[in-house]
């Protein structure tokens, strides 16, 4: 316990450090030096925090919750919050993930950004968020978690326009703040309420009030949703996810790590955090397991007709994140946290497989000119292959087990308001199922197969080339990771005759220990086994599916399918048109009213001059006027004023 | 004059004398000699913080002196936790100002350097005056520099930005003079002194409201508080970099500290009874000044609009009444002399380059100023409130506060409404910085444009640090602040039982649930 609060802090230093050497002395570094000292400051704190995991393991299930308590940090009145940090058993996975994919991501971006000249500022950025996220999962009360759910954000911001030089990147950098700021507004108000209600923000009093009844019903239904809100935004869910496909616009690992491994798991790390107070209130959870469902199918159907390789990997992000809520939603904590563990296995992969495909097409992104790269780029390959396995859930890869479990959750778990959710849950999921792996498949097979390369350039395509080292060993070890990462928990059939191997959710019970009870499971295991055979023969359909129409040249008959569904394929393409709905809500209320309105109208007519010159104008100059006739310089007037005056003040005294 | 407050307040003027005997012609020794005089100026505070009393809620350093004893005028100053800051950051900001002002002010230049000098000692002096004439008279006495400010260092428009500026001003100003007036005889006509009149004046309520309405609005134009602020926008676009960082950072600070040490202590229930309407004035002013500023061409102009956003939450917080969100509200003021300051100076470094501040003339400088850049997003981030810097602070502290006041009517509903600045600063602020900083350069002049010189680093590094200084270690701050606070509002809640007899009981159980309860403005 002292080895743990000893060296936590030390966790948030080594990326902090990093951050600021990198940040003030950079310039004057060599690049050499300047990735050193970047990996080091993400390596370090994965070392000690797997020592720190087996020092939390070796202790006793109910005490594997560390406070390290640092400083105060605002204190007024009855407000009383400090900087303090906490490990157990979510943090500690959370930290493994964010530092080991961390680590893993310095390392590729050493071969993939070594060419660019702002070497330096990137990785102070990439350092920055490390910090920031770290910050976000150790922080033991809402407001530490704030400083880092507002730090990923600056972090994501300062990425996506990393390139700021392209008007394009920067407005994409400015659209992901701008809406993650609008659920940031939720999110603060829930805070707000929670403050009002308990009088504490540290999750252990949260967790305290929730389960003494101080937080009722309604409240914690406002709350929670207010915080559910806030996850929409920055873990990209309907309403919110608008910002994460235009994210792709920062260089490639950023993607790998901030937008798909790490930040946007935040809201899902959240909602588990904070577990207690969600379950308390039904209808949130059922809103956050429609909410997840939907996203999850609606993002796949984008991702079915996107062209661009980064694109289709973000919305599947998208819809793997809704996933997530899904679980979350159903009450199932550790199948959600162990959908983001494997997701950020396959979907950094995936992410780092796109880098290394764009790096040796000459900064190429769509898929309609690639095609056939399987021999000329053979980690990539292998490795995106893999990843592709495990994300559209093929036993025994890691995708099937988290995917299953989600899903065998929705269906099993009988807490919906609405009677026939669990079933409705359930369907959409299978479906979204089959649509990943048609995406999927579709995307594998037109980079890596349907004959030759489709580029123009010829330049571009004699240039092709494996990535470096560095890049391939990070392939290397996720991929890897993608295989065998689900095995830290295997399916409930499987694990009751053999229960140790379902570690992963006897670590997590612990901490969820209240929810487990809340949410009842009404089906048998054995069902699991029948529902996992039905996923996985859609996927396998799917696959038939995309092989035949992308496998060999591009078909003719997928362009036939997309010329008869014209109106279906094209508003596919142009994702719904929720961007330019969004686009023209926001010219025509905010832009539109603000200048036409408020600045033109009430500013320079109303007030300017209405108000001022108009009445106070007109009233000075009026009574200016009036009195001015007293004062015509004709003595005679004067006097007989003066007179009148005197006598109308001595009549009046005297009566 | 020979206490330490006396000197604080005085010590600008004595080197004004100082700089009669300077030749006007000496540019390079005006400017080195008046920096001198301020640095040392803010050595002078720094010890007077370091002296002050860190949980002693009353007045501290207090001089109470007959000046004019047949009129019961006195000289009576002190300094308690609620001005300490203000007049600490004043000092800070000044060196700061005429550092920037090297460059920018080629002429005229003693005359510019005299009028910041008396400034100084108006502002720290209305800051500290416990006396309503001595109040007064430093009240205006800031109004005359800041008028030749704007008047002969001012940009084209600067005689329209002036006597808008003066006639504003000078009309709120006027009502609080014949207020203090009533005041003076209201309470026997023997002292001007505001302890005196704080426990001497009874007045009807129809007395009171219209009284407080006197200062509200005098305060009011100050802050300045939709709908009295257009004539901002205008003072700050026509005003040089200095007079903006001052009237940004201090002068419109005077509004809002008048609301704490005058307006409400005197008139506290009417305070309370308008205290919703108020707040939504102060709401509106948030929402409306971001919408405006959004759409603002002119940076300096959009950093102006922004301040009548800023200024509302300070104006919420201190009709919230609960002691986070009034600590919150002082914390706020100085938060947006620092984020603010720094912002003005940017956009005036960016105008000694370019000689426009239109946004349409810039865009991609970040690659061309890499260092500017920098601090230009630092001063950003502070301004738009990210935690870990001071904004965060302050709008977390006014919002909670807000949120759980029963103080404050629909305090619920104006703080969620409010809440909506944090997208809507998020939006104007980065957009703007967008199409000033990023995207290709589109103008030939910019790729010329140099970066930040170590005169311009100098004075931009030490707000930058407090930004993060301010952010991280709120509490040296808020503890010396929260004393006087408490004290503050302590006189608050009980004389609003006093006066008001309907709400007297209420009042009780209000202030022993605060002092029971952990939350000090929730009342079942």
């Amino acid at each position: 316990m002292d080895t743990i609060r000893g060296w936590l802090p030390y966790i948030l230093l080594f990326p902090l450090m990093g951050m600021l050497i990198n940040g003030i002395l950079g310039n004057y570094f060599s690049k050499k030096w300047i990735h050193r000292i970047a990996i080091a400051a993400v390596l370090i704190p994965f070392v000690i925090m797997t020592t720190l995991f087996f020092s939390l393991q070796s202790l006793p299930e109910e005490s594997r919750s560390v406070i390290v308590h640092i400083a105060s940090w605002i204190e007024v009145g009855y407000l009383k919050i400090s900087f303090s940090l906490l490990l157990d058993q979510l943090s500690a996975i959370m930290v493994m993930i964010i530092t080991g994919i961390g680590t893993l991501i310095h390392i590729y971006s050493v071969g993939y950004m070594h060419k660019d000249s702002s070497y330096s500022r990137y990785f102070t950025y990439l350092n920055l968020f490390i910090f920031a996220m770290l910050m976000l999962v150790l922080g033991s009360n809402i407001l530490m978690m704030f400083i880092g759910w507002e730090g990923v954000g600056l972090a994501s911001y300062l990425l996506i326009g990393f390139y700021f030089q392209e008007d394009s990147k920067a407005s994409a950098g400015k659209k992901a703040f701008i809406t993650n700021r609008v659920g940031d507004f939720a999110f603060l108000i829930g805070i707000f309420i929670l403050l009002f209600v308990v009088g504490s923000l540290d999750f252990a009093e949260i967790r305290e009030a929730s389960n003494t009844g101080v937080i009722t019903g309604v409240v914690a239904t406002i709350i929670t949703l207010m915080f559910f809100i806030g996850a929409t935004g920055k873990s990209a869910q309907i309403p919110l996810y608008v910002w994460l496909p235009d994210a792709m616009a920062g260089p490639t690992p950023v993607s790998a790590l901030i937008h798909a491994a790490t930040m946007v798991t935040a809201g899902i790390y959240m909602i588990s955090r904070l577990h207690f107070l969600f379950i308390l209130s039904p209808f949130t959870m059922s809103i956050i397991a429609i909410i997840g469902a939907l996203t999850a199918f609606f993002a796949a159907t984008i991702a079915l007709v996107q062209t661009d390789i980064k694109k289709v990997l973000a919305y599947s992000t998208v819809s793997q994140l809704g996933y997530m809520f899904l679980a979350v939603g159903v009450g199932a904590f550790p199948a959600a946290m162990l959908h983001l563990v494997t997701h950020a296995f396959f979907k950094a992969t995936l992410f780092l497989g796109a880098g290394s495909v764009i790096h040796a097409m000459s900064d190429e992104q769509d898929i309609m000119n690639m095609g056939g790269l399987k021999d000329k780029i053979k980690t990539t390959h292998k490795t995106f292959l893999f990843a592709t396995i495990a994300i559209t859930g093929v036993l025994p890869f890691s995708g099937f087990i988290s995917k299953d479990e989600i899903l065998w959750r929705a269906f099993a778990t009988g807490n919906g308001v609405i009677s026939n959710l669990p079933i409705l849950l359930w369907i959409v999921g299978i479906i979204t199922a089959m649509l990943t792996s048609f995406y999927m498949w579709r995307l594998y097979f037109l980079v890596f197969h349907s004959g030759q390369t489709r580029h123009q350039d010829e330049r571009v395509i004699a240039h092709i080339h494996e990535s470096p080292l560095s890049m391939r060993l990070a392939l290397w070890i996720l991929a890897g990771l993608s295989i065998v990462g689900g095995y830290i928990a295997l399916p409930h059939f499987i694990a009751h005759s053999a229960p140790i191997i379902h570690s992963f959710q006897n670590w997590l019970d612990p901490y969820f220990s209240t929810s487990i009870e809340n949410t009842k499971i009404v089906h048998s295991a054995s069902m699991e086994a029948i529902f996992m055979f039905v996923s996985w023969g859609l996927a396998l359909f799917s696959f038939f599916w995309a092989k035949k129409w992308y496998f060999k040249e591009k078909s003719i008959t997928s362009t036939m399918w997309a010329n008869s569904f014209k109106t279906v394929y094209n508003i596919l393409q142009k994702k719904y048109y929720v961007d330019e709905f969004y686009y023209w809500l926001i010219d025509i209320f905010i832009i539109k009213f603000s200048h036409k309105i408020l600045w033109r109208t009430v500013d320079f007519v109303l007030i300017d001059g209405f108000l001022i010159r108009g009445i106070i104008g007109w009233g000075t100059y009026i009574t200016g006027r009036v009195l001015s006739i007293f004062q015509n310089g004709n003595l005679q007037f004067y006097v007989i004023t003066m007179v009148a005056a005197i006598m109308a003040i001595f009549y009046w005294m005297i009566w | 004059m020979f206490d330490l407050l006396s000197l604080v307040v005085f010590f600008p003027l004595l080197g004004v004398i100082f700089m009669f005997f300077i030749p006007k012609e000496n540019y390079q020794v005006l400017r080195n000699s008046t920096l001198f005089v301020t640095i040392l100026h803010f050595i002078f505070t720094l010890v007077l913080l370091f002296m002050f009393q860190e949980g002693n809620p009353y007045y501290q350093f207090e001089i109470n002196k007959a000046w004019i004893p047949s009129l019961g005028i006195s000289y009576h100053i002190a300094i308690d936790g609620i001005s300490l800051f203000l007049v600490v950051m004043t000092s800070f900001l000044m060196p700061i100002v005429i550092l920037s002002s090297y460059k920018a002010v080629t002429s005229k230049v003693k005359e510019y350097m005299i009028f910041m000098l008396i400034l100084e000692t108006a502002m720290i002096g209305a800051l500290v005056s416990l006396d309503f004439i001595l109040f007064y008279l430093f009240w205006e006495m800031m109004l005359i520099p800041m008028y030749f400010l704007i008047g002969i260092f001012g940009g084209n428009d600067r005689v329209y930005a002036t006597v808008k500026f003066f006639i504003y001003t000078m009309a709120g100003s006027v009502f609080m003079l014949v207020a203090i007036f009533y005041l003076y005889f209201a309470s026997g006509g023997v002292s001007f002194d505001l302890t005196y009149i704080l426990s001497n004046f009874e007045g009807s309520s129809t007395v009171q409201g219209v009284l407080f309405l006197a200062f509200f609005v005098a305060f009011a134009i100050k802050v300045p508080m939709f709908p009295f602020h257009t004539w901002l926008p205008d003072a700050h676009v026509q005003a040089p970099t200095g007079g903006s960082v001052i009237l940004a950072g201090v002068l419109l600070k005077m509004g809002t500290y008048g609301f704490i040490r005058f307006a409400i202590p005197l008139f506290p229930d009417v305070a309370y009874k308008y205290a919703f309407w108020i707040a939504l004035l102060a709401v509106i002013g948030i929402v409306y000044g971001a919408l405006v500023a959004l759409v603002q061409k002119d940076v300096k102009k959009l950093v102006a609009y922004s301040s009548v956003s800023h200024l509302g939450f300070v104006v919420l917080g201190i009709f919230a009444f609960t002691t986070t969100s009034v600590t919150g509200s002082i914390y706020q003021m100085l938060n947006h002399g620092v984020s603010t300051g720094a912002l003005f100076l940017l956009v005036g470094i960016l105008y000694e380059r370019r000689h426009t501040k239109q946004i349409a003339d810039f865009g991609g400088l970040s690659s061309v100023i890499p260092k500017f850049a920098i601090f230009f997003m630092l001063a950003l981030l502070s301004s738009i409130a990210l935690p870990l810097t001071n904004g965060f602070v302050g709008e977390f502290l006014i919002l909670s506060g807000s949120f759980s006041s029963s103080w404050l009517k629909n305090g619920q509903l104006l703080t969620i409404i409010a809440t909506s600045g944090v997208i809507l600063g998020a939006g104007y602020m980065l957009w703007m910085y967008q199409r000033v900083m990023f995207g290709p350069i589109r103008h030939e002049e910019n790729k010329k444009i140099k970066d930040l010189s170590l005169r311009e680093f100098i004075y931009l590094f030490p707000l930058m640090a407090l930004v993060f200084v301010m952010g991280i270690f709120p509490n040296f701050f808020l503890k010396k602040i929260e004393p006087s606070v408490n004290y503050y509002l302590s006189s608050f809640y009980e004389k609003n039982g006093k006066s008001n007899r309907a709400d007297l009981a209420q009042a009780r159980v209000n202030s022993t649930n605060l002092k029971n309860s952990k939350f000090n403005g929730v009342v079942e």
